[in-house]
Order: structure tokens, then sequence, then C-alpha cells
């Protein structure tokens, strides 16, 4: 910048815009603006609609406000269990699984071959939502809780993969030279120089996904894929909001435990 | 001691008796839980419906391939409608979050107890998985974009916000007591101490946001709440999977096109 004598000259100085180059500023903004005029002008509101919806939300919050756990407890419980021990096989499986395709995916390891198949898994799993990976498992599997181990293992492998590829490619290249200096086995180099630098963040970020998979399986339900999502469904389906609050409450309450026991492990391990 | 003596020869080793006993007992404990939750999941399995899974694939892609490509012409507004409910979901989400993470980072919080609110806020919007939120905004306001635009606001609120309040509280203390010594009001040192040092994270968590609610929009239709999911609701309750087919590839485009887009932005910002 330069020195500006702001009195001397009449200059005042302003804040530098966040986008230096003028005519690309103005472009966004008109262009930003233009959009914004369409897509609003594409909703469709229906006033009639949201007017009867209000009576409904007063009915809606008022039930969440006393929430019924009791009544239908057994149904609860049976779609928390089933959510729980879902979680812990796919993150389980998928972490197992996700351990390969990551030292697959690695440009610095793997042959180009199996570094593109291994991508294009990672690819895959990352593009489509849960709930539509989710479809195609129900189709495969029929209904039931395996469809929604399936679905979320294979998101677990699309997520870890790649953290796990990309944290491979950084490692220090100086201790995979000296390992192999010795003369050890490909097995040997990994378990001697590359295991120990991407370890400890794997395991980090393998207790993430442990919370995910757990948030993700309270929705899977609803394409009929287990847990907790299609009792959520039944019930707002019946009106029976009173029932919705008490899952949603206990689904808060279980997602906020598993966040607060992960961040305590991940942080002990750092 | 970490050295164990083999016929009279001393041996290096990584842990001592007692912490590799532990490990041991770790792995045998989590592997029985992870058997114990397995066995439900299978219990609650038909296994017969599973083995007929590759004939059920194999039919599956032969209904699915060639898909059918004039159904293009039909997704065209469904597409435009997804982007919409992304972009301006995103958007809500970002204008509501914004306060909330001042509200709640340590350093600009006006009292403790509005600070706990606020994490209630967000602890609460990132437990509920923005299809939930939408099984609930579909009751209220009935079926539509509106709902599926402030179905992917609420979920974005607790993301960004709590991104937005790490970031206000890792700004450095020296600018803020600069603007505060020339006199500047509390507004003023928002606006000239923290929020240069905030924008450029601010602005590649928004992105990286929208990025994901592209993702999460393409579904949010499977429960009313508009999109392209509306459009795969209706094809594969009809079983038409060759129309499923097209809209599998509408919606990986979409997605690699937002992720390209993103990238971008971010690495022009950063």
């Amino acid at each position: 910048m330069t020195p500006h004598v702001p009195a001397a000259t009449g200059q005042v100085w302003r804040k530098p815009p966040f986008i230096r180059n003028p005519w690309l500023r103005w472009a966004l903004i008109i262009g930003a603006l233009v959009y914004l005029v369409l897509a609003l002008n594409s909703i469709n509101i229906n006033p009639d609609r949201i007017a009867r919806g209000m009576q409904r939300a007063t009915r809606i919050f008022s039930a969440f406000l006393q929430p019924d756990f009791t009544s239908r407890w057994r149904d609860i419980q049976a779609g928390i269990l089933e959510s729980l021990t879902m979680t812990v096989v796919s993150t389980v499986a998928g972490v197992i699984l996700s351990i390969p395709i990551g030292f697959g995916a690695a440009r610095n390891l793997a042959p180009l071959p199996i570094y593109l198949f291994c991508r294009g898994i990672v690819t895959l799993s990352r593009t489509f939502q849960e709930v539509i990976i989710a479809i195609v498992f129900v189709v495969m599997f029929g209904f039931g809780p395996l469809a929604g181990v399936c679905t979320l293992t294979f998101a677990t492998i699309g997520f870890l993969a790649k953290l796990l590829a990309e944290d491979i490619e950084e490692i220090d290249p100086a201790q995979m030279e000296a390992i192999r200096a010795t003369g050890a086995s490909f097995p040997q180099l990994i378990s001697y120089a590359i295991l120990p630098q991407v370890t400890p963040r794997l395991v980090g970020l393998s207790i993430y996904r442990f919370d995910i998979n757990l948030r993700e399986s309270a929705i899977v339900g609803i394409v009929g894929a287990g847990g907790i999502g299609s009792t959520l469904q039944t019930s707002f389906t019946r009106y029976d909001y009173d029932v919705s609050s008490a899952i949603l409450i206990i689904i808060i309450i279980l997602v906020m435990m598993t966040e607060v026991f992960s961040g305590v492990i991940r942080k002990r391990l750092q | 001691m970490p050295v164990q003596s083999i016929q009279n020869s001393k041996i290096w080793q990584r842990y001592d008796h007692v912490t590799r006993l532990r490990h041991y007992a770790g792995w045998v404990a989590s592997t029985i839980v992870v058997l114990i939750c397995w066995q439900f999941i299978s219990g609650a399995t038909r296994w017969h419906f599973v083995l007929d899974a590759p004939e059920q694939l194999a039919s599956f892609a032969g209904r699915m391939f060639p898909p059918e490509w004039a159904y293009m012409s039909q997704l065209w507004w469904p597409l435009w409608d997804t982007l919409n409910i992304a972009t301006l979901g995103t958007l809500l989400g970002l204008i509501l979050a914004f306060p909330i993470s001042f509200l709640a980072a340590r350093n600009t919080t006006p009292h403790f107890l509005i600070r706990s609110v606020a994490l209630l806020i967000i602890v609460v919007s990132r437990s509920v998985n923005s299809l939930i939120w939408a099984l609930l905004l579909v009751a209220i306001l009935g079926p539509g974009l509106l709902a599926g635009i402030i179905a992917i606001a609420l979920r974005s609120i607790g993301f960004i916000g709590k991104l937005f309040y790490e970031s206000i509280e890792e700004t450095s203390r020296e600018p803020v007591e600069a603007i505060v010594a020339t006199g500047a009001s509390p507004f003023q040192v928002l606006s000239y101490s923290i929020l240069p040092q905030v924008m450029p994270s601010f602005a590649g968590v928004s992105i990286f946001r929208w990025d994901i609610n592209i993702r999460e929009a393409t579904v949010i239709g499977l429960v009313g709440a508009g999109g392209i999911g509306l459009n795969l609701n209706a094809t594969v309750n009809a079983l038409r999977w060759d129309q499923a087919g097209m809209i599998f590839i509408v919606i990986f485009g979409l997605v690699l096109m937002s992720e390209a887009v993103s990238a971008q932005v971010r690495k022009a910002i950063i």
C-alpha cells in the first residue's frame, strides 16, 4: 500500500474490497442479484397451505414440549438399538475396508490402474448421498438393517479412504527411504514407515466418522434400510408428534453423548 | 521394562508386559462388542433375500441400463429447483448462523448465558439431519421448495455456526486492542478488527457447506421437500429403473460440478 497523507490530499482511507478487480467484483454482484431474483421467483409459496400449516405447527410445538416416551417405547427401543448396532458394525467394517483402499488411492504408493480403481470407488461413494446408496442396497438385500450397514460402510469408505490417501500422499518421504535402505519388504515398509505417520489421524477420523454414522443411521430407515428412521417417519405420518419428539430428543442426546465422548478420546490421542 | 531378555540376549520391545496385556484385552473386548452387534444385525436380516443379491443386482443393472435419455427433458426444472434449494438454503443458513456464531464465540459473546443458548442451538441443529428437518417442515408448510430451503438452512446453522465461532475464537488479540485504542465502538471493533481476520475462513466454510448442501438437496425430495428427489421417489415407486438411472447420472454430474466450483472458489480465496 502506498502511504497516503489524508489531511494534505483530502483522501479518505477505505477498507480494501474483498475482490480487487472491479470488473470481476461488479459482474459477480450483478450475476448474484439476477440469480437471486430468478431463484426466489421460482419458489411456489402457497399462503393458504401455510396458514393451515400454522395451526398444525402449534400442535406440533405443543406436542414437542410434552414428549411421549412410553406409549411406543418398544418400537423406539428396537429402533435405537438397531441404529446403534448398525453404527458400530458399519464403522468397524468401513475402517477395515478403507485402509487398503486408502493405500490404493495414494498416488505415491499405488500403480496407476489400482490408483484409478480406488479413486473411482471413493468418488462414487462421495458423490451420492447416503439415502440414494441405501435405495440401491435395499433393492439388493431387501428391507432391513443389513442394507443400512452396507450403505454406511460404503459411505465410510468414501470419507476415510479419501482422507487417508491424502495423508499418505503428504507423509515424510525420508522415513520411507530409510526403511527401504534397510532392505525392508513392502509390508514392512507400510508397517514401519507409513502406518506410524498416519495412524493417529486415522484413529481420530474413525471416531469422528462414528459420530457421522450414528447421525446418518437415523435417516436411512426412511427408505427401509433399518434403524430409528422408519419409526420416526411412521410417527410423523400418523401425526403422533409427541412420539416423534421423544425420538428426536433421544437422537439429539445420543449424538451429543458420542460427540463429547469422541472429543475426549481424540484429545487424549493427540 | 520394555526390554525383554530371551536366551540371555536383551531384546527391545515397544511396550512392557502390562501395557501389552491391556491392549490385548481392549482388542478382545471390542471384537466381542462388534460380534454381538453383528449378531443383532444378522438376526434382523432375512438371509434368503440376501443370497439372491447377485441376481437382484444383475436384473437391477439390466433394467437401469440403458437409462432413458429422453427423460432428461423433464429433469431440467427439478435440477434448477435442487440448485435453488441448496443455494438459497445455504444463504438463509449463513444469515442465521452469522449472529449466532458471534454470540457463541468466547471472545465476542456478551454474556456466558447467551453463549450457552447459542451453543445449544448449534448442537441441536447439528444433531438433526436435514432429511429429518424436512420431514418436520413438510408437515408444517406442506410439500414444496420452501420446506426444503428451510430444512437445509436449519441444518446448515449448526455446521456453519460451529466452524465460524471456532475461527472467531482463533483471531489474534492485537488488532482488536489496536482498534479499541482508537476509541472505536464495539460494533466498529467487530467490523474493523475481527471481521477482516475471519472473512477468508467464513467464505471457505460457506462454499464448503454449499457443496454439501447440493448433495443433501438431491435427497430431501424423498420426503416431499422439492428438488430432484421428488422425481427419484416417483420413479423408484413406479419401478422405472431406466428413469432412475437417468436421475443418478444427473445427480452425479451435478455433484461433480459443485465440487469443482467449490474447489476453484476455495483455491481463489486461500
